[in-house]
């Protein structure tokens, strides 16, 4: 029954790294930049929960949807102050901006919060279920992430194959240029997809810190790399491969917590990624593209 | 391999001067697919040491295919490329270079952001040889060989009148100036076949001209080989010996220009089929 | 007298730069000038100065974005430590000791970077960036990891604890899993750093100019074209990262001798960022705008100290300031439209008392 155990804390922790892998996926697909300011506004979205429940008393429902209003505004407005005066640059430009916008955030938070963890109730009410007379346990927590991440998942699928702005998106992520010409406003899309991005990471920076509860301007950091990786894992810039690569992800973590070693668990994540990358040098689900000569 | 006989190479076309000496290049039931589409298929050629081949064919016939198979930038599915006498399976582009085969691009190339000098000298990258450790240590060997090798570079931009511009940025050259500088820098890597893709896209005429008194000079000064891909029907008929066209992946004809001239099936492709016939 | 080449000459004003830099500043320090802050910071500068040229060869001449370059400075850290306390008592003199644990980093460190090397360099972009985070990662997991001890016998070595090794009289745990090394004598001394500097300065200029070092540079421009003229792209770029790691290890093995006690996660992933960040705002490939850039990055916080709370904060400002002004057309605009507007102003009540012409119609 361990191994069942373990395989829902897996796939609990992999559908928080999924959340935010598609945030990851989402801007790189598009704007093609790494955003590594993406797992500070998971931190973000923690505080702010944080704060509607503890010093306002608002219902955890309120305080997610407080998260994500803010995490919205915030990422579309770093997508213009800070990215925006930078398209056309290097990549590398943007990537250190992105680093300069990580460390403001963090840096902000801890001007604000103060390097002290908070420790964050949990917005999840449910009582653990007890199955298998006892041996099963899954808690609250597992269950609402895992069906939130298949709700996302399903959502974004829907909407960016339905609707007129994911249409824009995909045209905007496979060629710029075309796509400005067919009259998609590139700025636009863009920050939607950055407003989407953002209220996905406030999602799961509540679900992290639910189930993770202690909160500090560093909280995002990890989580961060490791859904950045999770994305790399699935192939960047694919929606379903940032899922597959986010759960594979959290549940490779737990399974090598459990079995192998937690001191070396981060070890065998990163090692798993790079014989995967090794194996199939674009991710699991990720295009190859052939240079033309 | 299919049990096809293949095609007796057709020297006729090579030059007299090539008669016993053993073929630069050769290629047999050459062929390869990308996911099913046969881009060049059972593609037979046979070149003479010091003839100027040529390639012609519409657009999208797979000319430039057959160079990125020379090269094995892709791996051919099919058939074998004999190259001095050797069999080219399974080495790398990088090494196939050293076995003799140079080339330009269709789309130049260069390095941008080095200087002219520099773009030659890494052709000459294997004419040099110290080692790392003599490079950092600064031994007298590295100091000769480098001297050596920036006369010799400086020598292969001569051919063009270039030495003015070695210390200019190979990107900011004008674009004439940068395909004459490819071609530069794969003499520099001493080919024994040199591939030209379109070397005269985008020239005027008084520029094509003078370009193919170049070859011309290149050829007899090195004794090379060498096979050029171009869409400008005077240059070709005026500068090779041996020409083959190409058609939906495949040789449809071979000859000399007279003889591709007056081949009802090169008409055929270039113009058309006329109705009724 | 024989004309000196260009680069020949930025090469030697760069040395110049590095000594001039190192005399006034020890000049200062002999004085009293310098705050114990400061001077506490000579050290890091000159790793960080190296970290960058050496990355630089990485990112800029070779063009691949690393982000695991912590990860090499940490494996020289750690056997430097090693090595020094191997040799403790020795009888040897601190600087043989430092120069030896040094070199003993730089080797480690570079076999390190070969090993790594081989199987993410025939990877590209970003997937490769990923794959460097990744190993620097793994070795700051395992290094967390890592017990060494050393007595008479020798040195003894475990994953799992220290408690095991049963050491003879006078053995002692080097480095402690997560808590890293401790007690290792401080060796470091900002003339070594200097030496540092110049070291990697004539290994990455020295590779620059030679063929090793076009080839390497060719790559970086165009692949396949590199490829056609003989070029083997992957032992280019192989060479350029196992040099990189071999300088990192130094960089390290000189940083951990300069304090008492120094752990793995010090060498993390945001170690490697700010390294990279040198490198960016140096400009790529500029070998003196590394220097530069890691020398006053590095000192800024402490001149921040008098914003105490907020300077990480200004820090971070500065950054983006600073790669929006140097990489965007539209901001470059605006600072120029601004500037003239004031200029213009300015001039303008001088213009109407000239007769110039605004003033003409009043």
């Amino acid at each position: 029954m361990s191994v069942l155990n373990n395989l829902i804390g897996g796939l609990s922790l992999g559908s928080v790294y999924a959340i935010i892998a598609l945030g990851y996926t989402m801007v790189y697909g598009i704007a093609k930049m790494l955003n590594f300011a993406h797992g500070d506004v998971i931190m973000i979205g923690g505080y702010m929960c944080f704060c509607a429940m503890q010093y306002l008393g608002l219902p955890p429902v309120v305080g997610i949807l407080i998260a994500m209003v803010v995490c919205t505004v915030l990422g579309v407005l770093i997508e213009s102050l800070a990215y925006r005066p930078l398209r056309g640059a290097p990549s590398l430009a943007v990537l250190i901006t992105a680093i300069g916008v990580s460390y403001y955030l963090q840096n902000a938070a801890l001007l604000i919060w103060s390097s002290n963890p908070k420790s964050f109730t949990s917005v999840v009410a449910l009582e653990p279920i007890q199955l298998a007379a006892g041996r099963l346990t899954v808690t609250g927590e597992a269950i609402v992430t895992i069906i939130a991440a298949v709700v996302i998942m399903t959502a974004l699928t829907i909407f960016t194959s339905r609707t007129k702005m994911g249409k824009a998106m995909r045209a905007v992520s496979e060629d710029r240029g075309a796509a400005q010409l067919m009259g998609i406003n590139i700025n636009r899309t863009i920050s939607m997809t950055f407003a989407i991005g953002a209220a996905l990471a406030a999602i799961a920076g509540v679900l992290y810190c639910s189930a993770y509860p202690t909160l500090s301007p560093t909280t995002g950091s990890l989580p961060g790399i490791k859904a950045f990786t999770a994305a790399v894992f699935g192939g960047i810039g694919s929606i379903p491969g940032a899922m597959l690569g986010g759960i594979l992800l959290g549940i490779i973590e737990i399974f090598s917590n459990a079995y192998i070693s937690t001191q070396l668990s981060d070890a065998i994540v990163f090692a798993v990624l790079i014989i995967v990358l090794l194996i199939k040098p674009t991710g699991l689900l990720g295009k190859k593209i052939r240079e033309k000569v | 391999m299919n049990g096809k006989m293949v095609n007796a190479p057709s020297r006729g076309i090579i030059p007299e001067r090539d008669a016993d000496k053993s073929l630069a290049l050769e290629t047999i039931h050459l062929g390869i697919s990308f996911g099913g589409l046969k881009a060049v298929d059972d593609f037979n050629l046979t070149l003479g040491r010091t003839e100027i081949g040529g390639l012609i064919g519409p657009n999208g016939a797979g000319k430039t295919t057959v160079f990125n198979l020379l090269t094995n930038v892709y791996a051919p599915t099919e058939g074998t490329i004999i190259v001095d006498g050797k069999d080219t399976r399974g080495l790398k582009t990088f090494q196939v270079n050293r076995l003799g085969i140079a080339r330009t691009f269709q789309n130049i190339r260069l390095f941008n952001n080095m200087s002219v000098m520099d773009n030659v000298l890494v052709g000459l990258h294997h004419e040099m040889d110290y080692g790392f450790p003599k490079a950092l240590l600064r031994l007298p060997g590295f100091y000769k060989s480098e001297r050596i090798a920036k006369k010799r570079a400086m020598e292969y931009l001569s051919l063009f009148n270039m030495q003015d511009m070695a210390e200019h940025k190979a990107g900011s050259l004008p674009y004439g100036a940068q395909r004459r500088l490819e071609i530069v820098r794969a003499l520099a890597t001493n080919p024994t076949i040199l591939l030209l893709d379109e070397p005269a896209a985008g020239m005027n005429p008084s520029e094509t001209a003078e370009l193919m008194e170049n070859i011309r000079k290149i050829r007899d000064t090195f004794q090379i080989c060498i096979f050029l891909i171009e869409h400008d029907m005077s240059f070709v008929m005026g500068l090779c010996e041996g020409i083959a066209v190409m058609n939906f992946g495949r040789i449809i004809a071979k000859g000399t220009p007279e003889e591709i001239k007056s081949n009802p099936q090169v008409i055929e492709a270039y113009l058309g089929r006329e109705k009724g016939k | 007298m024989k004309k000196l080449s260009k680069n020949t000459v930025y090469n030697l004003s760069t040395y110049g730069i590095v000594i001039v830099a190192y005399l006034i500043v020890q000049g200062i320090v002999l004085a009293g000038g310098l705050s114990n802050q400061i001077r506490g910071q000579l050290v890091p500068i000159c790793v960080y100065i190296s970290l960058a040229i050496s990355l630089n060869l990485v990112s800029g001449v070779s063009g691949e974005l690393s982000l695991g370059h912590a990860g090499f400075m940490s494996v020289g850290a750690f056997s430097g430590v090693i090595v020094a306390a191997a040799l403790r008592d020795s009888g040897m003199g601190g600087v043989p000791i430092l120069i030896i644990s040094m070199i003993v980093g730089g080797v480690i460190s570079g076999i390190a970077g070969l090993i790594i090397g081989i199987p993410v360099l025939r990877l590209r972009g970003d997937y490769l960036a990923i794959v460097t985070l990744a190993f620097g990662e793994i070795i700051k997991n395992i290094i967390n990891n890592l017990y060494v001890a050393v007595d008479a016998r020798g040195l003894h070595f475990s994953m799992t604890s220290a408690d095991g090794f049963n050491l003879s009289e006078g053995g002692r745990v080097v480095i402690n899993g997560p808590m890293g090394a401790t007690g290792i004598t401080k060796l470091a001394s900002f003339t070594m750093g200097v030496v540092l500097i110049i070291f990697t300065l004539f290994v990455v200029l020295g590779t620059i100019n030679s063929r090793h070092g076009r080839a390497i540079m060719a790559a970086r421009d165009n692949r396949i074209a590199a490829d056609s003229v003989g070029i083997s792209v992957t032992r280019c770029k192989l060479l350029a990262f196992t040099v990189a790691a071999v300088l990192a290890g130094m960089a390290g093995a000189l940083y951990a001798m300069n304090y008492s006690t120094v752990a793995a996660k010090k060498f993390d992933f945001n170690t490697s960022i700010l390294i990279l960040v040198f490198v960016v705002l140096g400009g790529m490939g500029n070998i003196r705008g590394s220097i530069i850039a890691a020398a006053i990055l590095t000192l800024l916080p402490e001149l921040l100290r008098s914003v105490a709370d907020y300077r990480m904060l200004v820090y971070a400002i500065v950054l983006i300031l600073v790669m929006l002004a140097r990489n965007s057309t539209v901001l470059k605009n605006y600072i120029n439209n601004v500037v003239n507007g004031i200029v213009s102003r300015i001039k303008a009540p001088f213009s109407g008392r000239n007769g110039g012409k605004g003033g003409a119609s009043e």
